[in-house]
């Protein structure tokens, strides 16, 4: 592969992260998209804080926003793999539009496939599916950010019709979307007390509430939903009454992967802005490519790349083979995400002065590149994840076989 | 894609695995001790396959990949760093070199004695004052109407106290560049040949490190193996393959510390809760497992392209990097858990601690893998920029 971001991914090995035909294919297809229409306006975007209406529009013409739905439901039927080579290529351009297409496909889309009926599937797969509903996740609250179970919005069941109050915080695609994956308090009991719906953006009763001001993603809106009796048929309600943390729970593993997507991709662009901004700028004399000190920054930004990488895609595979595993996603999701702060610092520091400014967009990078290490469990959670299981399980250190 | 070990590879691995368990494990703070792994173990080794993992079947050895050697190399530095150098430099440098550069007789004469154990290789590179740089060695061999002449002095030889055969590279040009450089085979005890005294090292202590010198030693004309001047540049494609060995080893090392911390967080209490319940510990544990996880993936990534028959050399160089530079973090780290215990001799994560730091510097430093790896991400983008 001879453009300049070229990763070491070619289908070469029996064991690893060789990519297949079908994937190189889609591969070339997103980035060309992303690099060609989405990163142009990345910049504007960023300061406006303007949602890229248009970009996602195409996305969903073009099957991204629905690229693991199966066929028979109108998506692309591809597998996790495919799923993240989008987001990261994405992320590449515009991280922003990367989280959107992350939210929609591995936070909602995913756990819609595995926990609704045929019914609601056959009913909401298309729309999402063609990018006709953008979708949204709400799980957090004022009060509970990881620690999830602790959440006050509630809902009650009144003659076939859900009435939820409360509100929720920190809704990605929140302003825009057409549908919330909604995770409410059901029940009285300590546990087993939230269920899933699905709630239409024109539910009466739920108003946007504030828009927050972001460090970094700014692209994407993350905001505040205000829920006053607002109602929804119980047919919208995803899954077992009362099993409702459950669903989260799977769509946030899920989504983790989709997070060190993200991640990877962000970091990758770091990697080749420094590098080719290092073969341009010359100082005493020199090429920036020439100094040790730079050559070091590229060569351990593409260490911790390649390392992200092999994570990420291990994950992918777990994934597509149906292997339950918690601790490799949460370590795809760590690495990448501290890799992208690691490696949008470096870039920075490559690029100077310039660097600082927004033009050169790696200051872009590191401000994206910090929300990875927050949303869809912070990288603390994910080391008490990685922790709790290691040992409790402490014979996974010699079970190497996957 | 595909993460998982062929099966025959987990059945070489469960055999390894036992054997390191049951021969090396109870002995390896003894040959720390006394700066030696007595010659037996090389022989037991060669009897399940050991000592000639990439040899083929035909010169007696088990016929299997780089892959291979990566998971048998991870299984003998769990327990012992010296033990997985001695049977990785012997495997890769001195059977490796003779696999890519040998001519049939020579491989009929030494491959098949050297995968059994019966004879222990060694491969002479470095030198008193080029190491990193090899290229500007001085140890030079000249034609003669018998032979060939070979002077000079090789430094940080593995293997040398009892090896059998060297494999030496020596110039065969005297002037600068890297076709002036060819392999000659020494037999040991052959008349200018002198091994000198093992070096006293930080860690790999069982594994013997000698300087040999050369004066006026005279080997026939049939020992130059591969092609003349050819040398350095199948001296790099070993040095290509031996990387990976070389991360393989410190992913041993790293999993065997963190096998030890694991057990220890769950025995030891503080405060009235176990290590591990502490997220201090929790936390260490958790980015111990998840950097060796990478590293073993990218070390099984690039073994995995040399089998293929398309090596990919900055892969071999980042699997190297990470893997060696891992590995001490995970040592100090499981040091760390261990408090006063681990810096005692009675737990081995000191001394798997000492034995990584060489990891770091043998087969390419950490600071010549990022001059490659610098240098093939900067070639990359070239064109593009111009």
């Amino acid at each position: 592969m001879k453009d300049d971001s070229a990763t070491p991914v070619e289908a070469t090995a029996s064991f690893g992260y060789g990519l297949d035909e079908d994937h190189q294919v889609l591969r070339d297809s997103i980035r060309e998209f992303a690099r060609n229409v989405v990163a142009p306006g990345a910049i504007e975007r960023d300061i406006k804080g303007e949602f890229p209406r248009e970009v996602v529009q195409q996305l969903g013409e073009m099957g991204y926003q629905g690229i693991c739905v199966p066929e028979e439901h109108g998506g692309a039927g591809m597998d996790a793999l495919a799923s993240a080579i989008v987001v990261e290529e994405l992320s590449y351009a515009d991280a922003a539009v990367g989280v959107i297409n992350s939210v929609q496909n591995s936070l909602v889309i995913d756990p819609v496939m595995r926990f609704a009926s045929e019914e609601q599937k056959k009913a909401w797969l298309p729309k999402m599916a063609s990018g006709q509903w953008l979708n949204a996740f709400s799980l957090s609250e004022a009060g509970s950010g990881s620690d999830a179970g602790a959440m006050k919005c509630r809902a009650e069941l009144k003659g076939g019709e859900w009435v939820i109050n409360g509100t929720k915080l920190w809704v990605t695609n929140g302003a825009e979307a057409d549908v919330y994956l909604l995770f409410v308090r059901t029940e009285n009991a300590e546990r087993r007390n939230a269920s899933c719906l699905l709630v239409p953006r024109q539910t009466p009763g739920l108003t946007v509430g504030k828009h927050e001001d972001k460090l970094g993603i700014r692209a994407s809106s993350t905001v505040e939903l205000i829920f006053e009796n607002a109602q929804v048929s119980n047919t919208n309600l995803i899954g077992k009454r009362g099993e409702g943390l459950k669903i989260a729970l799977v769509a946030i593993d899920g989504g983790r992967l989709g997070i060190a997507a993200q991640a990877l991709g962000i970091a990758q662009a770091c990697l080749d802005k420094a590098a080719s901004y290092a073969l341009q700028r010359k100082q005493f004399g020199k090429l920036l490519a020439e100094f040790q000190a730079i050559q070091w920054k590229v060569a351990d930004m593409a260490v911790r790349i390649a390392a992200s990488r092999a994570l990420l895609y291990k994950g992918c595979w777990l994934k597509d083979k149906a292997k339950h595993s918690l601790h490799i996603p949460a370590m795809a999701k760590v690495f990448a995400a501290e890799t992208a702060s690691l490696c949008a610092n470096h870039a920075i520091q490559v690029f100077g002065g310039m660097g600082y400014c927004r033009e050169a967009e790696v200051e872009r990078y590191l401000r994206d590149a910090k929300i990875t290490e927050i949303y869809e469990g912070t990288s603390e959670m994910q080391r008490m994840t990685i922790g709790k299981s290691l040992v409790e399980n402490p014979g996974r250190i010699v079970a190497t076989e996957v | 894609m595909d993460f998982s070990l062929p099966e025959e590879l987990v059945g070489f691995r469960d055999l390894t695995r036992a054997f390191a368990a049951e021969q090396v494990a109870p002995h390896a703070r003894k040959w720390d001790a006394e700066k030696w792994i007595p010659d037996e173990l090389f022989s037991r080794a060669g009897q399940i396959g050991l000592m000639g993992v990439t040899t083929p079947e035909a010169y007696g050895g088990s016929g299997q990949g780089l892959l291979a050697m990566t998971v048998v190399v991870e299984e003998l530095a769990r327990w012992c760093g010296a033990t997985a150098l001695a049977i990785a430099a012997h495997n890769g440098l001195a059977c490796g070199h003779i696999n890519i550069a040998g001519n049939e007789a020579q491989k009929q004469k030494y491959l098949s004695k050297l995968s059994t154990g019966e004879w222990i290789g060694s491969w002479c590179l470095s030198e008193p004052h080029c190491g990193s740089d090899a290229a500007a060695m001085t140890t030079r061999a000249e034609k003669t109407s018998a032979g060939w002449v070979i002077n000079g002095q090789k430094f940080w030889v593995t293997n040398g106290k009892r090896a059998q055969v060297f494999v030496v590279l020596a110039k065969t040009k005297p002037e600068p560049g890297s076709r002036t450089i060819s392999a000659i085979l020494v037999e040991r005890g052959t008349k200018g040949m002198e091994i000198g005294e093992p070096e006293d090292k930080m860690g790999m202590r069982g594994s013997d490190t000698v300087p040999v010198s050369f004066e006026h030693c005279e080997v026939p004309s049939a020992n130059l193996c591969g092609e003349l001047h050819n040398g350095y540049v199948d001296a790099l494609k070993v040095l290509d393959r031996g990387r990976v060995s070389i991360g393989a080893l410190s992913v041993g090392l790293a999993r065997g510390c963190l096998e030890e911390a694991v057990r220890y967080a769950a025995e030891r209490k503080s405060f009235g809760v176990s290590l591990h319940e502490h997220q201090a510990i929790q936390f260490k544990l958790a980015d111990m497992e998840t950097q060796i996880e990478a590293a073993r993936l990218l070390v099984r990534q690039a073994a995995c392209t040399h089998d293929s028959g398309r090596p990919d050399k900055e892969l071999s160089s980042i699997a190297k990097l990470f893997a060696s530079e891992m590995a001490s973090r995970v040592g100090w780290d499981a040091i760390q858990i261990f408090g006063g215990a681990g810096y005692t001799k009675d737990v081995c994560v000191e001394r798997l601690t000492r034995d990584n730091k060489l990891c770091e510097i043998g087969e390419g430093s950490s600071e010549v893998q990022r001059m490659l790896i610098a240098r093939a991400q900067f070639a990359r983008r070239q064109a593009a920029v111009a």
